[in-house]
């Protein structure tokens, strides 16, 4: 599903993020990234959800080198993803219904059929109830479940989400974790960038370990 | 194509949402597109109306032929003849050096002079107006009348007819001019309130990329906004131009009506509303994509 050969990447004038990073990811299966801050974790997603462009290496997804995809061939790739960031990037200056419609729009879904979908995934968080509400007005765990709703409205077959728990007290992160394990139970593939691997240790999972941008064998 | 209707009708949702959201700005918006419109407008319409008046009156000048002063009748009249005879000619008649001299006597304080001379110093002379009011033809009617016998001088009175004309085409290049820099005008106006809005959602811009939308998702609503700006600002000046001529007509009144060739002034035609809507909204479509583009290449 996921296949990434020899891949580095460096920023301008900083140090070197990723080193010769090999990885296979293979359909459904629940991978955790783990490692200290600045391990690079958060850039390996943003290499596979083509936010950021590798300065050496192949990222395939579904058949797709990620890395040599044209700009306009990038909107379709990213609605293969859900996308969960530890900010949540919700939008404030809108209700809960219409953050979640959000990916559907972009889509082309519009009217009843997504206004159900959009019920679907806030029912499945729990929100069904808050739609009208600001984000503003939600908790943080809240608000991070509005962000996985709006993560899996289109049903992505992959989940790419960073340190989905942080911030979060252990009940709301165990909330999030029974959510990513009801997702990976119906066979979506997840990338979860966590510091808190214990928190994830009821779900069946294949850690990897990222130190100073390299994979730790 | 039901994705692409649902689309569409997501980014004029959007667009008109954001119109009554912030309507204060959006009226002074419409407000400075209507009378930036307004003014080539009503320059068009001056132009128009008095281009009108020219036309009518191009039929009216005159070419005069004064007989060389020891012509007789016979002459005179083998230039009536000949002018009978020409393409060129509408009307003409003769006026005899007598009654050219009752003419000057009729006005005051000439008589006494006119007696003081004790001959009469003017020449027969034929009034010729040309046929269909084209100054050309008159001109050359008038090259070759002066070469006929005992003609002594041909005079073309086309100085201000020709003069009126210089000014309504002196109009219309200024109308064009100002319609130009306005139309620039209009379209940097759409560019600001786009860049405001984009500031202000970048945030939404920039979510919308994280989930997939593609460029011209993004940039959707934003041409609707400049594209309906742009036609309300077009209606506000097609009102404002009415509403000037309405007024005009009721200040100035009769003796306007008595200068105007169909008896009232001319105001837009639907066409012509029509393609002042078309520019407006076209050029706020224009704004509105320069801004949202130069953008979007930006926020990368």
């Amino acid at each position: 599903m996921i296949a990434l050969t020899g891949v580095a990447k460096r920023y301008p004038g900083a140090h070197e993020a990723l080193r010769d990073v090999n990885l296979q990811v293979e359909r459904g299966e629940l991978v955790l990234l783990t490692g200290p801050s600045g391990a690079g974790k958060s850039t390996l997603l943003k290499l596979i959800a083509a936010i950021e462009r590798p300065t050496a290496g192949t990222v395939i997804v579904s058949g797709q080198n990620v890395a040599r995809l044209s700009k306009r061939a990038i909107p379709y790739l990213r609605r293969n993803f859900g996308l969960v960031f530890q900010d949540h990037k919700l939008l404030y200056d809108r209700s809960v219904f219409e953050n979640v419609v959000l990916p559907l729009r972009v889509a082309g879904f519009d009217g009843r059929e997504a206004a159900s979908r959009v019920r679907a995934a806030l029912d499945k968080v729990g929100l069904l109830g808050r739609e009208r509400a600001n984000p503003i007005a939600l908790s943080g765990g809240e608000q991070q479940r509005v962000c996985i709703a709006r993560a899996v409205v289109h049903r992505p077959s992959i989940v790419l989400a960073d340190e989905p728990t942080a911030n979060l007290d252990a009940a709301y992160a165990r909330e999030i974790v029974s959510l990513f394990g009801a997702f990976h139970q119906v066979g979506v593939t997840l990338m979860v960038a966590t510091h808190d691997v214990a928190t994830f240790a009821p779900l069946p999972s294949r850690v990897i370990e990222l130190y100073n941008g390299a994979l730790t064998p | 194509m039901r994705a692409w209707l649902a689309q569409h009708g997501f980014a004029l949702r959007d667009a008109l949402g954001r119109f009554g959201h912030h309507l204060l700005p959006a009226v002074f918006n419409v407000v400075v597109i209507g009378v930036a419109v307004s003014l080539p407008l009503s320059l068009y319409v001056a132009v128009k109306n008095l281009g009108a008046v020219t036309g009518q009156l191009d039929a009216e000048p005159q070419l005069t032929l004064f007989m060389a002063p020891d012509a007789g009748p016979e002459e005179a009249e083998a230039v009536g003849t000949r002018l009978a005879q020409h393409a060129a000619v509408g009307k003409h008649h003769f006026v005899p050096k007598a009654e050219a001299l009752d003419g000057l006597k009729r006005n005051a304080g000439m008589a006494e002079i006119i007696d003081n001379l004790g001959r009469n110093p003017l020449p027969d002379a034929w009034i010729v107006s040309g046929r269909g009011g084209d100054p050309a033809a008159l001109e050359a009617l008038r090259r070759e009348a002066a070469g006929w016998p005992k003609v002594d001088h041909a005079q073309l009175d086309t100085a201000w007819a020709r003069k009126l004309d210089t000014a309504v085409r002196v109009g219309r290049a200024v109308t064009l001019l100002v319609a130009g820099l306005l139309a620039v005008a209009l379209a940097a106006v759409t560019f600001n309130t786009i860049r405001l809005q984009i500031l202000t959602r970048r945030e939404e811009i920039e979510v919308s990329k994280l989930i997939g939308a593609t460029d011209g998702f993004i940039r959707r609503p934003f041409l609707y906004f400049g594209l309906l700006q742009g036609i309300v600002g077009g209606l506000a000046a097609c009102g404002l131009v009415w509403g000037a001529l309405a007024t005009l007509e009721a200040q100035v009144g009769p003796a306007l009506l008595a200068l105007a060739p169909d008896g009232g002034l001319m105001g837009l035609e639907a066409r012509e509303a029509a393609a002042v809507l078309a520019a407006a909204s076209g050029l706020g479509w224009l704004g509105a994509w320069l801004s949202v583009t130069q953008h979007l290449w930006r926020i990368g």
